[in-house]
């Protein structure tokens, strides 16, 4: 096989695989104070902003990075990577999308983004992220008419400092672990939302994150805030080219429900995993909370997790607000050598608070998967209830699926249940499917897609689909 | 603390007997004990409850020295009525006597030769404390095909002459192939504001049987520390059975390997407590071989500003196909301030197995004591029998019919 032929087989693999060719600003390599200012500095940003950052970095130089997970990976130099990448063209700030770098248009419309809003039929409003900045929000007008704020993270440090400095490091605050840490200190840019009161957002947004830049990591931050009465969906999804280093992704993601507000967070994640032999891929280390800080208020985590070399997260809720609740959905796949260390934390504080987890994880080929979780009923969370269900499915006697769950009940009004299965895909199922017709591919195909039905319910009707395909994508070549 | 655990050594190697090679292994442990000291919350075995913390805070003056050159008064009051059994006392941490009077003498063979230096594939500080300061280990082998008639009961048991506030205790037990021992820990306690540190090594052969029963009925102020390891080999089948209750803090850990194929390992453990009671069992089940069976069944009622906590992991090795695993740990917390940890992994890298976990808690259902008040029992009656019914559940799951009725009797359960 001649190597042409060779990438065109490795990019049936993961079609996202490409590289777009633009030229780049970037900050020196490393990690300083001087990095900091320049990536503030850059996107001109107020003297607040900045000192919130090296407040982080001064606390960053205390932390040491966390190893109780259970993918191990080498050990990153923080000093040899780019804290800041962003296509050239940006630097001025183009007024309209017409203005935009062709390239990055065509990166887009490759990606099945497309970026002209009329392009979209079903209208979801699309904030795309390009390594380091977003480079174009779409729908503003219909939006602003609500009188929703959607748009890039700089830009709302620029034009609503209010809200940004109100809710900022709230929910993941400046002194938290290792990787909300750094990128409390360095992050570029990320989607910012603000739902007013009783508004419900009339359509969904969506961020795209793409990771193009090679030796740079991708530092997002998203915050989203629901005032009272509001309801909104978000979308995310990511790609990233195929390299054969290793690239991290460390975002952070905060969201504040008010009383009786809702937010809804999806994720379709496939970062690349990297080839067969485990070479290259992201590390996907993000860090993603969510605060129920009003009564009656409700946040829900789903998450497709088939991307990434290594996936460690937790997306989180605490449930301060009476009769708040938090709900998290999972499907994480592992295939070859990717791992995955990810599941939830539930905090009950306030009362009748509820939460429900539903995780299912499936390892095929020589992967790794865990689930890691936490439900914590405080003693003053009266009357409060959690319902637990993780389910593995293992394909093949090289991979692994484990689960640890940790629960924690202080209180004797509520109640905690937890279930946990794991088994792998019997030969009955699939003779029966076998005997109707369908090949042994498919066969699987369906039966996963039945595993997985409770979670892909969740997602909104665009990345059901989607993630439907992905999930038989991801595991391809594990049977047999 | 370091300076008293080292003063103590000393003291031991110079007033007893032991030869040179043995204080140097000796040696070994109690470095290694003293570089980590006692286990606290940063540690992930030890996350729910700190030992290092609850010993600071019970334990003011913690010594380690015993004179065991003088023999203990056995009290015969505290044995257990109504069932003939076998005797090893250990009074104030020294062996007292060992009786197998009801067995055949030359199928039961005792020595104090064992293998001191046992290593695990984990640190376990606890363990080197013990291994650098227990007295005589003694080894209780049962012969091929040898079935113990009476059951053995370990009576464990302090009173005033306690000269140290810790006393570990050592002993490992071989059953030959094809033999069975029931073993049952007894626990009184006289003295007060000890930290008592048991260690038990068992080693299955093929077809063997093991039921171990461990109760800490009476309540006591003491610090309890229990480790068991059990290796199986093919066909052996291991029950344990504890019944945490009594002390005011007790960990019970249980390290099963199943090495041999065909091997089952049941563990099941009743906590019942009440102010401040601080228990927790921690179990890994290592699966290492195909066809191997573990099953686990913890249930917890909780009074008052009392907490338990329940770690228990199963591990399937890859060559491990056709595993069935399976654990389910159950509270009722009785009172605001009463607390429930559970921590129940899974490890599996084998994918023909079945391994499944549950883990429940919550108050007592109100539905339930409507129903029994409704039909003339009063609101305390109803809640009792409900909290028996609810533990009873784990007591049922004994095999030995004789040691069901004594453990209901000293519970105080009646069908």
């Amino acid at each position: 096989m001649d190597t042409r032929e060779k990438d065109i087989e490795k990019l049936k693999d993961y079609k996202y695989g490409f590289t777009t060719d633009i030229e780049n600003v970037k900050a020196p390599k490393g990690l300083n104070e001087d990095v900091i200012k320049f990536i503030s500095n850059i996107k001109k940003e107020p003297k607040w902003m900045l000192d919130f950052r090296l407040k982080a970095y001064e606390r960053l130089k205390l932390l040491k990075e966390p190893n109780w997970q259970k993918p191990k990976y080498p050990k990153i130099d923080y000093q040899d990577l780019y804290y800041y990448s962003a296509p050239k063209s940006m630097s001025d700030k183009p007024k309209s999308l017409d203005e935009l770098d062709p390239k990055l248009l065509e990166t887009y419309k490759k990606l099945g983004i497309p970026l002209q809003e009329q392009a979209r039929l079903n209208g979801i409003a699309v904030d795309a992220v390009f390594d380091s900045v977003s480079v174009a929000t779409t729908f503003k007008g219909e939006l602003t008419k609500h009188g929703i704020i959607f748009c890039s993270m700089s830009e709302a440090i620029q034009k609503h400092p209010d809200l940004v400095k109100k809710y900022l490091g709230t929910v993941i605050p400046v002194t938290d672990h290792f990787f909300a840490t750094l990128n409390s200190a360095v992050f570029t840019d990320g989607s910012f939302v603000y739902i007013p009161e009783d508004v419900k957002c009339p359509m969904e947004l969506s961020t795209y994150f793409r990771i193009n830049a090679s030796e740079t990591g991708q530092f997002e931050r998203t915050l989203i805030i629901a005032d009272k009465g509001s309801y909104v969906s978000y979308l995310e999804g990511c790609t990233a080219p195929m390299r054969d280093e290793n690239q991290l992704h460390a975002a952070n993601v905060e969201l504040i429900a008010l009383d009786d507000a809702e937010i809804k967070y999806s994720t379709v994640q496939n970062w690349y995993p990297g080839d067969e032999n485990g070479k290259g891929g992201i590390y996907n280390f993000v860090t993603k909370r969510g605060l129920c800080k009003g009564k009656n208020s409700k946040i829900s985590w789903t998450q497709v997790e088939t991307g990434s070399a290594i996936t460690w997260k937790y997306p989180s809720c605490i449930l301060k607000g009476d009769n708040s609740i938090g709900e998290f959905y999972s499907i994480a796949i592992t295939n070859n050598h990717q791992k995955a260390d990810t599941g939830t934390k539930m905090i009950h504080l306030g009362k009748n608070t509820k939460s429900k987890i539903i995780s299912k994880g499936i390892s095929a080929g020589f992967s790794d998967m865990t689930y890691r979780g936490l439900v914590d009923i405080n003693s003053k969370a009266k009357n409060s209830s959690n319902y637990t269900q993780c389910d593995s499915l293992l394909m093949g006697n090289k991979c692994g699926a484990h689960t640890v769950p940790y629960i924690k009940n202080k209180n004797f009004d509520s109640n905690i249940a937890h279930e946990a299965t794991t088994s792998k895909i019997s030969e009955e199922q699939l003779h029966y499917c076998q005997q109707r017709g369908l090949n042994p591919e498919e066969a699987v195909g369906l039966i996963v897609n039945g595993f997985c039905k409770e979670v892909l319910q969740q997602l909104p009707m665009e990345f059901a689909v989607e993630a439907q395909k992905l999930v038989g994508i991801s595991l391809e070549g594990s049977v047999g | 603390m370091s300076e008293q655990v080292q003063s103590d050594f000393d003291k031991i190697t110079k007033t007893s007997k032991i030869s040179e090679e043995e204080i140097q292994i000796k040696k070994n442990f109690l470095n290694k004990f003293i570089k980590s000291g006692f286990p606290n919350r940063k540690q992930e075995d030890w996350k729910f409850l700190d030992i290092s913390q609850i010993i600071k805070k019970n334990i003011s003056d913690l010594s380690f020295f015993n004179d065991y050159s003088q023999p203990n008064k056995i009290d015969t009051s505290t044995f257990v009525d109504g069932l003939e059994h076998n005797k090893i006392i250990f009074v104030n941490g020294k062996i007292e006597k060992i009786d197998f009077n009801y067995e055949d003498q030359n199928k039961i063979e005792i020595s104090d030769e064992t293998k001191k230096d046992i290593s695990f594939n984990y640190e376990n500080s606890l363990i080197n404390l013990n291994n650098a300061f227990t007295h005589k280990v003694f080894k209780i082998l049962v012969k091929k095909n040898y079935y113990l008639k009476k059951p053995l009961i370990i009576y464990h048991s302090t009173n005033d002459k306690i000269k140290s506030t810790n006393i570990n205790l050592r002993l490992d037990f071989e059953l030959g192939e094809n033999s069975c021992l029931r073993l049952i820990d007894f626990f009184t306690d006289n003295k007060a504001k000890n930290f008592i540190n048991i260690f038990y090594n068992f080693i299955l052969e093929n077809d063997s049987i093991l039921k171990n029963y461990k109760i800490d009925k009476f309540r006591n102020d003491n610090l309890k520390y229990s480790f068991n390891n059990i290796e199986q080999g093919n066909n052996s089948v291991s029950e344990t059975f504890i019944l945490s209750a009594g002390s005011d803090y007790f960990k019970n850990e249980i390290n099963c390997n199943l090495n041999g194929e065909y091997s089952s390992a049941f563990i099941n453990g009743v906590f019942s407590l009440k102010e401040n009671q601080q228990h927790e069992i921690r179990t890994v089940i290592n699966h290492l071989v195909e066809n191997t069976k573990s099953y686990q069944l913890i249930k917890s009622v909780l009074g008052k500003y009392s907490k338990s906590a329940y770690q228990g992991r199963i591990f399937v090795n890859s060559k491990a196909q056709k595993t069935d695993g399976y654990q389910l740990s159950k509270a009722i917390l009785l009172d605001e301030t009463s607390e429930f940890n559970a921590k129940p992994e899974l490890e599996i890298y084998a994918d023909d197995v079945k391994c499944s976990h549950g883990s429940a808690s919550g108050s007592l259902d109100e539905n339930s004591i409507f129903y029994l008040m409704s039909r003339g029992l009063n609101y305390q009656q109803s809640k009792e029998l409900l909290i028996n019914g609810f533990l009873l559940d784990v007591v049922e799951k004994i095999t030995d019919l004789e040691i069901k009725k004594l453990i209901k009797n000293i519970i105080g359960l009646k069908k």
